[in-house]
């Protein structure tokens, strides 16, 4: 006796009651505070570059990713970021931190595997859709803001 | 073997329990049971220089006790019955290379442990063998590698989501009576409700629970009361409030039921909705339910264990996940 699409569907309606709610408010507030720390903290690295460097502030974003690429993976490596994670939510996973995240926590993953078809051949696991979507993306706006461009200039 | 209905055994031969053993990893020995534990290690290497390794080494220790609690060795084990939920079963097949007994490797996700019981108790109880070996495992890091993410990516999990015990449990089987004594065994069948969400497995597996405990039930023609106690794998939370809605859909009532991935933590402890994994029926059946029943607080159980049989590529081809539970009947031999 298999089950139908019917029962399927009250099945999942009964259950609602039993399954905890996620907390949107709850979560949305602490992902904005996280993530508006980290924006905070990037924005502080680029200041003390700015000031003790010969820099402007756009020569000083590089330096500053990099920092926090860095800081990312080596919490990751700490084994602190996923507990931020966790109570973070997309307000650790969006910024920069998030993406160092992804690559350095598959690389660790994949060590036993070894050097190139372990670390190397998975490093890239979760973050290969970011890349691949992002370098369309990019090329769309691109081609979509030179068209724009073509049809005013015209 | 009297065959009660389409999916009960009734095991009419002596089928006992000659020894068990468990062995754990840290979060599991911080728990309420944490005591019960033959073996437990405060890391999740167990020793080991990674977590394949480690969940073998765990699924070594367990066996090496419950040989030891049988005064058996492994050479007069007849056949051994293993399972664990990584892909091709390594931990199993692989410490199978080392028992060298004939050698059946299981899968039916975290319900593996009572069908390798099951299926060891019918052998013995058929006189197909005289003494058998099961062993299951499960480990946290390895199984949230192979089914969700790497151990150390920062996704937020939401509160249904269960926690993989990290553990292995081991039980010998055989034919010398003991305090405890395998009386029945019901096979379940694959159920699907649609679940798609695979943090949220309770509500998943929690219709195939009902189904093989209701099929129990009607087929043994006892009433819950009949069981000092009915525990469910690892419904979590969750998934246990489900089944006994879904049993009280079909007007039985259970009074002393519990879940064995909600009595394995601490409710403070960051397991989320509750444990998991192949490992976490078997340690707390063969650690503290044994016990229990050993010390006479529990004479009969029904040990319901459930399986999601979740597949991290069938879910990405929009699939559900299908889930199945295996039930065992044990009795206090007086």
């Amino acid at each position: 006796m298999a089950v139908d699409e019917q029962q399927k569907k009250l099945y999942q309606k009964n259950i609602k009651l039993y399954q905890p709610k996620s907390h949107v408010i709850k979560n949305g507030l602490k992902a904005f505070l996280i993530g508006g720390l980290i924006c905070t903290i990037g924005q502080g690295i680029s200041r003390i570059y700015m000031t003790f460097l010969p820099i402007t502030q756009e020569e000083a974003m590089s330096p500053t990713l990099a920092t926090l690429i860095l800081l990312a993976a080596l919490a990751t490596g700490f084994g602190i970021y996923d507990k931020l994670g966790q109570f973070a939510g997309a307000g650790s996973l969006v910024p920069v931190t998030g993406f160092s995240n992804a690559m350095t926590s598959a690389a660790l993953e994949h060590k036993s595997e070894g050097l190139v078809f372990g670390i190397g051949a998975n490093m890239f696991k979760l973050t290969g859709a970011v890349i691949a979507f992002g370098v369309l993306s990019a090329y769309l706006v691109g081609l979509t803001r030179m068209l724009v461009e073509m049809l005013i200039n015209s | 073997m009297e065959r009660r209905g389409k999916q009960t055994w009734h095991f009419d031969q002596p089928v006992y329990i000659q020894g068990a053993g468990t062995a754990v990893g840290p979060e599991e020995l911080k728990g309420p049971l944490g005591s019960c534990f033959d073996v437990s290690y405060d890391n999740l290497y167990a020793g080991q220089e990674n977590w394949e390794l480690a969940e073998r080494q765990l699924m070594q220790d367990a066996v090496e006790v419950a040989l030891k609690e049988a005064e058996k060795k492994s050479e007069e084990m007849d056949y051994f019955f293993a399972g664990d939920l990584l892909n091709q079963i390594v931990t199993s097949n692989y410490y199978a290379r080392e028992v060298d007994i004939p050698y059946f490797g299981l899968f039916a996700a975290c319900a593996t442990v009572m069908e390798g019981v099951a299926l060891a108790a019918l052998f013995v109880d058929t006189g197909t063998a005289n003494l058998t070996l099961t062993a299951v495992s499960s480990h946290n890091a390895t199984a949230e590698r192979q089914f969700r993410y790497p151990t150390e990516f920062a996704g937020q999990r939401p509160d249904s989501s269960t926690f993989t015990v990290t553990g292995a449990g081991a039980v010998v089987i055989g034919k010398k009576p003991s305090l405890i004594k395998v009386t029945d065994a019901t096979i379940g069948k694959v159920r699907d409700y649609g679940i798609k969400q695979p943090f949220d497995m309770g509500s998943a597996m929690a219709p195939a629970a009902a189904d093989t405990l209701i099929t129990h039930l009607k087929e043994t023609r006892r009433d819950p009361s009949y069981y000092d106690v009915i525990v469910t794998g690892d419904l979590s939370r969750v998934g246990s409030g489900i089944l006994r809605k879904l049993v009280q859909d079909k007007g039985i009532t259970l009074d002393r039921y519990e879940d064995c991935g909600v009595m394995i933590y601490h409710q403070e402890q960051p397991v989320f909705s509750g444990g998991s994994g192949a490992a976490c029926p078997a340690v707390v059946t063969f650690g503290h339910l044994f016990k229990e029943m050993k010390e006479g607080r529990i004479k009969r159980m029904l040990v319901v264990a459930t399986g999601a049989l979740l597949s991290p590529l069938m879910i990405q081809q929009k699939e559900s996940i299908p889930s199945i539970a295996h039930a065992v009947a044990f009795e206090r031999e007086e």
